[in-house]
């Protein structure tokens, strides 16, 4: 039906979380983040742009109007001016699908004025989860965390950030995830991502597994290149951050690095958060043990007790914090600390000497 | 760059996965899809693929499965050039696929050739050889194994690996070539004596041959770690923890050694290299690196060992000579040796006494008469060796036990051979060996290290008096010859009912947990390595060990054997299983069976008889099966009624299933058993009076009868005493 009207082919493409969550799951491209939703209908060549809920820019109903991209809403809380309005059900799903590309293709035909696609394409490894980690890291017979942990251990890993979250209009696009990220792989952090954050390091190629040679430390880059990773991994769309509170589980239940998520040597960041639900997602990190700094403060810097507990005292009863820091690079710092503090908490930055097994502690050793 | 070595084992896991895909179908053309496989002579089918998978390949239809179902699924995609995704999983997935392909390539060459036992090469190892050195594995006596592929840039350069590798007493599996020739061949070449009495074992001159080492590891796994089969990852992590093995790769590394490595690397085994390849040095699936490349060859076996993890006491002995068990089974012919004693040659023996304490100087070596260097190549002269040692925990009965050791502590040392015992001992010593210097007060100097090295909890003080003088050595071996009397006389006379304590021995829990043998004066332990005194004496030496005394109690019923204290023990020890135990009953609540026993009894209800069948022997036995198929049905900790598990020497003893009757029951043995207790069975038969050698010839053998009908007719016609006995249930 395309082609009799006319077009090539049918090109789906995501943006933001909804990007991420079908580009884990089905392979799909990305086109962008959050703050390149107007551009993307300014290329001129996109019939349908499909929006739910959130992190929907205000004017995208009016800007749609100039062009001849349709707007559609799908969900019952988010009804937009100038937008139609074709409301998703599960159960008619495919059907839905089929109603909105028929849309699209027919809308085809009005594509009219100069189309402006921008010309730089990149390519990334992405669709990291917790269960699969387990197999890149031994394969099928030996599955497991240990090589993981043992990275972290012997020091060639200092840590992990998870660096997550939205672009914010008051900073530079991009510019904060990916100072952030480049100063920590550089300083052997390896780096999880997810939401728009992780669509701003693929954009800059720091999903290519090639990137681990040209920007990580030394140790980090033997890690990847054992392993076949890139530096940073793609764990999925904003709401899968719950996704790395499993991985870190993983990593304590492997054992050798404490007990506790507190006990890790890890940090988060937003370094470009501005949707609420940064907030909410940034505290259950810090309730779960993880430092978490973000670029814009929460608004309670009026209530200086709050600020104090929340930033500080907070980690004796939950071992996690917040910090507040609009420098990327200060952040990384500040989280690079952090993440050496652990480690000589955890007595992995000492130089320990290899240990040779004779037969009594070969015997001692479990084999479950 | 791992990415490289990645790369190349995908790679070489498909080009192996695509020869076993060609070896099967010639194999099914010319074999037919239902002919049987199998390594000859070993159980759990094609081991690695049963310990991995839990599939029992019996005939090559099998084959076609596992090459369907399992490499196929298992071999990744080749690595993308510039976009790649993780690897590592993918590569170990491919190393394993590669194994199980190697696993076929190997079994059907057994079928349709070349045969992989050729010449020098020694193919798979069979059964009674993976129980006899793989518990060396368990106990500790071997470290672990070098499986070195490919062959050293010269001859000297292997020799100087592996003689590196016997002195950690570490055996040495060999596998593939490079350059033209092998490692094996390059030993043969440097005149070390190859096979597994000298740890040095060539499986095979392809790289396919490694299988046999990861075939040997999983058989391990099965036999001593008792892990199921199919449950793969306590499998290789018992591997990983247990059997510290690593892969030596000698010369250009193709894609196959990559993808055998690959497979290695699952069982926690790395890669050390001479070459110059890319290495992986971070941890995790390996205890430590996983490839480590580039190293000399002068440092490779330290190095391999520190990369594995390996500790290994390596005996400081003040000889200038190596000693390690990996020479205790290095024999000197005649071209090699520079001179030797005893042997019906030359007057010589070995005798170990106890002293009081004062009487010992510890350390002090006393040769009396002309030492080696007087000899002319080939020459001879009379030896005595007399050890006397003293300690607080040393009682005369242990005397025996120690003397013994003489035998092993002397072929432990390099270029020294020692065969025989007491005053029938013959010593070589090679040529090497002598020119390095080695007189016989290192004799002395040896044994008192070894003395102290083994046995430092009973004995504190060493002295060693050798004497090479006829007319002494004569002398003082008459004397050892009246102390060896009385020893053997009390020995002999020892009987279950002159002792009030048996012990226990629990050494095979580590794979048959419900395992207890007990031993007593006339029942040794099934293996055949453990006497009642051997036990007391190891109790001695770890009071904590796997030997301890039961008293036995009161006695519930004599003619089974069955003490209540002895069953309160064996309750505890077999964890809660095993209710009652009888120390002279086959039938009634006879004893477990680990797996290590010598022989196997089994009744052969028809002929009111029993068959006894050794280890040794491979061939189909009257009850129907194979040693092997039978120790399956018997091992594993269990109590079967009518099947006992027993060592050789437990036949002539008084209390063979005394409750059955005894030695008359048996009605089937193989010749080569028969041969090889001749005497003492004949000795026995006629105390029962049953006659002697009449009696021995009146029992079935493999060249009269091979099935139970026609024992039982052959037993009928020579008229053997079972016939007129009650039924034995
Ligand atoms: S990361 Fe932030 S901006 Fe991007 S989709 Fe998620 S919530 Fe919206
Ligand atoms: S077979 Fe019996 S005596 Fe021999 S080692 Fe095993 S438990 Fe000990
Ligand atoms: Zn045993």
């Amino acid at each position: 039906m395309a082609q009799d009207s006319g077009a090539e082919g049918i090109n789906i493409v995501g943006m933001c979380c909804t990007a991420t969550e079908i580009l884990m799951r089905h392979g799909i491209p990305v086109a962008g983040n959050f703050l390149q939703q107007e551009l993307a209908v300014m290329t001129g060549v996109v019939e349908v742009m499909l929006v739910d809920v959130q992190c929907i820019m205000p004017a995208l109903g009016s800007l749609s109007g100039c062009f001849h991209t349709k707007l559609i809403t799908t969900s019952p809380k988010c009804k937009i001016a100038g937008a139609e309005h074709i409301e998703f059900h599960e159960d008619r799903a495919v059907e839905i699908a089929r109603e909105i590309i028929k849309i699209g293709i027919e809308n085809f035909g009005n594509r009219k004025g100069k189309v402006q696609i921008p010309k730089v394409t990149e390519r990334g490894i992405a669709g990291f989860t917790t269960e699969n980690i387990f197999y890149n890291l031994g394969g099928r017979f030996r599955s497991s965390y240990r090589p993981l942990n043992d990275a972290i251990i012997s020091g060639r890993l200092r840590g992990a950030a998870g660096v997550v979250g939205c672009n914010n209009p008051k900073q530079v696009h991009d510019y904060g995830h990916i100072a952030m990220i480049k100063e920590l792989i550089k300083n052997d952090v390896v780096v999880v991502a997810t939401g728009c954050s992780a669509i701003a390091a693929g954009k800059a190629g720091l999903m290519r597994p090639e990137a681990a040679a040209k920007y990580c430390g030394k140790g980090l880059a033997e890690i990847c290149e054992a392993v076949g990773l890139p530096p940073v991994l793609y764990v999925g769309s904003c709401v899968d951050n719950s996704r790395i509170l499993t991985i870190l589980a993983n990593v304590v239940a492997e054992g050798g690095l404490g007990d506790d998520i507190s006990d890790l040597p890890v940090a988060g960041a937003a370094p470009e958060w501005m949707s609420e639900k940064a907030v909410s997602i940034g505290m259950y990190f810090v309730a779960s043990g993880v430092f978490t700094v973000i670029a814009e403060p929460l608004p309670i810097l009026g209530a200086p007790n709050l600020t104090r507990y929340l930033t500080d005292e907070i980690e004796k009863d939950i071992g996690g914090k917040w910090a507040f820091e609009r420098d990327p690079i200060k952040a990384a710092g500040m989280m690079l600390e952090h993440i050496e503090k652990k480690r000589d908490a955890l007595g992995i930055n000492v130089e320990k000497e290899r240990k040779l097994y004779d037969m009594e502690e070969r015997r001692a050793l479990a084999v479950e | 760059m791992s990415r490289i070595i990645m790369t190349a084992g995908i790679n070489g896991a498909h080009k192996t996965a695509k020869q076993a895909e060609e070896m099967l179908a010639k194999a099914v053309e010319q074999k037919g899809r239902d002919c049987k496989v199998e390594f000859p002579n070993t159980g759990y089918y094609m081991p690695v693929i049963y310990s991995m998978t839990g599939r029992a390949v019996e005939k090559l239809a099998d084959f076609e499965d596992v090459m369907a179902e399992e490499i196929k699924p298992l071999l990744p995609k080749l690595v993308d050039e510039n976009l790649w995704l993780p690897y590592l999983g993918p590569a170990l997935d491919a190393g394993m696929a590669t194994l199980f392909a190697e696993e076929i390539i190997e079994a059907c060459k057994y079928l349709i050739g070349p045969n992989p036992v050729d010449g020098i090469w020694l193919g798979a190892a069979d059964d009674v050889i993976l129980r006899e050195r793989g518990i060396q594995f368990v106990d500790g006596t071997a470290p672990g194994f070098a499986a070195i592929v490919g062959s050293a840039p010269d001859v000297e350069t292997a020799v100087k690996i592996a003689r590196k590798c016997q002195e950690r007493s570490l055996y040495v599996f060999m596998a593939g070539h490079h350059n033209g020739t092998t490692f094996a061949e390059q030993l043969v070449e440097g005149g070390v004596q190859l096979g597994w009495d000298t740890r040095l074992i060539p499986f095979g001159r392809e790289i396919t041959a490694a299988i046999y080492a990861a075939g040997f590891a999983s058989r391990v796994a099965l036999t001593f770690g008792g892990v199921q089969p199919g449950d793969y990852r306590r499998h290789l992590l018992y591997n990983k923890n247990r059997i510290f093995a690593f892969v030596v790769a000698l010369g250009k590394v193709t894609d196959e050694w990559y993808a055998t490595a690959a497979g290695a690397i699952n069982y926690g085994f790395p890669t050390i290299a001479d070459s110059d390849i890319p290495q992986v040095l971070p941890t995790g699936v390996c205890t430590y690196e996983h490839v480590v490349s580039n190293i000399p060859h002068d440092e490779i076996v330290e190095k391999a060992i520190e990369v594995r993890g390996l500790k290994i006491k390596v005996s400081e002995v003040p000889i200038p000579v190596s000693v390690s068990p990996a020479f205790e089974g290095e024999r000197i012919r005649k071209e090699d040796m520079h001179c030797e004693f005893g042997g019906q040659r030359t007057p010589a023996f070995e005798w170990l006494r106890m002293l009081d304490i004062g009487e010992v100087e510890d350390g002090r070596v006393e040769v009396v008469g002309p030492d080696v260097d007087s000899l002319e190549v080939g020459g001879k002269m009379p030896l005595g060796i007399v050890v006397e040692v003293a300690g607080r925990k040393m009682q005369t009965d242990f005397e025996p036990v120690l003397e013994r050791q003489v035998h092993t502590f002397m072929n432990e040392a390099q270029g020294l051979w020692h065969m025989g015992q007491r005053d029938i001992s013959w010593v070589r010593i090679s040529k090497d060996t002598a020119k390095a210097g080695f007189k016989l007060e290192h004799i002395g100097k040896l044994l008192h290290a070894m003395y102290h090295e083994r046995y430092s909890n009973i004995i504190d003080k060493v002295q060693v008096k050798i004497f090479t003088d006829e007319e002494q050595v004569l002398k003082l071996s008459e004397m050892a010859r009246k102390i060896w009397a009385v020893r053997d006389e009390r020995l002999a006379g020892m009987t279950d009912e002159d002792v009030d304590t048996f012990y226990s021995c629990t050494l095979c829990q580590s794979f048959a947990p419900n395992h207890v043998c007990v031993v007593s004066p006339e029942r040794p332990g099934l293996c055949g390595a453990y006497t009642w005194l051997d036990c007391r004496a190891a109790y001695e030496i770890i009071p904590t060990g796997p030997n301890q005394p039961i008293p036995k109690g009161k006695c519930i019923e004599t003619t089974i054997g069955q003490w209540d204290k002895v069953n309160a023990f064996v309750l505890k020890a077999s964890g809660g299983n095993v209710e009652r135990m009888s120390q002279y009953s086959m039938i009634t609540d006879p004893m477990t069976s680990c797996g290590c026993f010598e022989c196997i009894t089994a009744v052969l209800p028809s002929t009111g008889g029993i068959m006894i069948v050794n280890r040794e022997f491979a061939e189909m036995t009257p009850c129907g099966m194979k040693f092997s198929t039978l120790a399956g049905t018997v091992g594993g900790g269990r109590q079967t009624p009518g099947f006992i598990g027993h060592s050789k020497h437990y036949i002539i003893s008084r209390k063979f299933i005394a409750a059955e009757g005894g030695i008359r029951r048996i009605v089937w043995m193989p010749t080569m058993l028969k041969d090889e207790i001749k005497d003492a069975f004949i000795k026995r038969a006629e105390e029962l009076e049953l006659g002697g050698e009449e009696f021995l010839a009146r029992i079935a053998d493999e060249t009269t009868a091979t099935t139970e009908e026609e024992v039982l007719e052959f037993i009928t016609k020579a008229g053997h005493p079972v016939t007129t006995l009650e039924p034995m249930f």
